[in-house]
């Protein structure tokens, strides 16, 4: 998506990130806010969670997509200013998870967008999520 | 004319702001962090983040609403905020500006970046833009007054001097201003304009981001977003330089005197700071009273004070 050298170095020092909650149970919102805190700090990595898509470099996706999450979804991504990484957080958003045979089930999430990274787990512990995005901040 | 240039893109000017303004930002920051026994980012983290809106990152422009006013709102308040923080440090660095009344002038400057923001937000066709865009210009109405006032103040204590240069010349014969009763009641006052007017806790209800999602904000992207932060960066070094100036005696390049002109700066940024950190999000409804009621009062009672010469 990005050519290497100083846009990607710069790119990966400031990744600012927008949490798009599906038909969440909240575990992983709740794990992905843990991330913020004192214990876990991404702030030293430059991370931020931001209120608005357009100040977004980083979609991180949680919980199951159903019928109507799928459009908002969709939106959003079109909305969001490239490049943009997307992450698949929990099983639900990564496979569909137990909700996968519901017949309101949308299909999981790179069956509707590019996924960049998926970190399974229900929920993903923080240090997971953090190695996560570290693993896709290695891989570009 | 090659040194005026110089005085107005290099030093004192655009990109001396610039850097300044982004390593307080970092000050801050890490003062944040430091608050909520966090880590906090790297010195470099708010150049990083000005690059990358600048560089990488794309521009989306509102469907709705008016484009170029969108784009050239950002513009206009990166030129307010610049040429207000030049009129500030020139009398610091001993160089006349040339004419009498330029605190007025540094006055209606300051009000140019929050005014540009709103003319922005209303451009872009957001309805929380626009519910951002109404916040911001009523705490500008608290504020704007109670900020005249205390530069009213500033004015009769230097002996009706209008000019910054005089006003500096006054504190080197008499002290500084703070020393004085009437001098620490206009500084609480003035420090809590600076905070309405840079927008921080307990002042951000015109960018809430729980609340209203960045509230003006909300629609840039991109480069157009780099210029907001990149004056929100000077802002936050012309304001602390305006209270050091006006209140502390202003700042002097010679010798050990380098080390205090620093350590004036990054106080006022420390003071600000720690309001920021302990203080909740009030609505506009108690700022407007704050500002009408009690910071005005506070002034006031300063004024009169001045009069008996306290």
């Amino acid at each position: 998506m990005l050519k290497l050298g100083f846009k990607s170095y710069i790119f990966k020092k400031s990744l600012w990130l927008f949490h798009f909650g599906g038909a969440s149970c909240n575990n992983c919102d709740i794990e992905i806010l843990d991330c913020l805190t004192p214990r876990y700090d991404v702030e030293r990595f430059g991370m931020l969670l931001v209120g608005s898509v357009r100040h977004a470099d980083v979609l991180l996706i949680s919980g199951s997509i159903n019928q109507k999450d799928k459009v908002r979804l969709l939106e959003i991504y079109k909305q969001a200013p490239k490049p943009i990484l997307v992450v698949a957080i929990g099983a639900c958003s990564c496979t569909g998870g137990i909700f996968a045979e519901g017949n309101v089930f949308a299909g999981p999430v790179d069956k509707i967008i590019p996924v960049d990274a998926y970190i399974p787990g229900c929920p993903p512990k923080p240090e997971a999520i953090l190695a996560g995005i570290f693993k896709l901040l290695k891989k570009k | 004319m090659l040194k005026e240039l110089f005085h107005f893109l290099i030093y004192p000017g655009f990109l001396f702001l610039a850097v300044a303004g982004g390593f307080l930002s970092w000050f801050d920051r890490k003062v944040t962090a430091m608050l909520q026994f966090r880590k906090g980012p790297p010195v470099l983290q708010p150049f990083f983040d000005f690059l990358k809106l600048l560089l990488v990152k794309e521009t989306i422009l509102p469907a709705k609403g008016s484009r170029i006013t969108f784009l050239l709102a950002p513009v206009f308040s990166l030129f307010g905020a610049t040429v207000a923080g030049i009129l500030i440090f020139l009398p610091l660095l001993n160089i006349k500006t040339g004419f009498a009344g330029d605190l007025i002038v540094i006055f209606y400057l300051l009000a140019i970046p929050s005014l540009a923001f709103m003319i922005g937000a209303m451009a872009s066709g957001n309805p929380l833009a626009s519910v951002g865009a109404s916040r911001e210009m009523k705490l500008m109405m608290s504020y704007e007054l109670t900020f005249l006032l205390v530069i009213a103040g500033i004015i009769m204590k230097a002996n009706m001097n209008i000019g910054l240069y005089d006003i500096l010349n006054t504190q080197k014969e008499t002290g500084a201003f703070i020393g004085s009763i009437s001098g620490v009641l206009l500084f609480i006052a003035t420090v809590f304009c600076v905070q309405a007017q840079l927008g921080l806790v307990p002042f951000d209800m015109a960018e809430a981001e729980t609340e209203i999602n960045h509230g003006s904000f909300i629609e840039y992207s991109g480069s157009v977003y780099a210029i907001v932060k990149l004056t929100k960066y000077i802002m936050l070094f012309i304001l602390p330089a305006f209270v050091v100036t006006v209140f502390m005696g202003g700042l002097s390049w010679e010798g050990i005197n380098i080390l205090w002109s620093v350590l004036k700066i990054l106080s006022v940024v420390l003071l600000i700071t720690l309001i920021r950190n302990t203080n909740p999000r009030v609505k506009i409804k108690q700022a407007m009273r704050y500002f009408f009621i009690w910071m005005n009062l506070l002034v006031i009672i300063a004024i009169i004070l001045i009069i008996f010469g306290l």
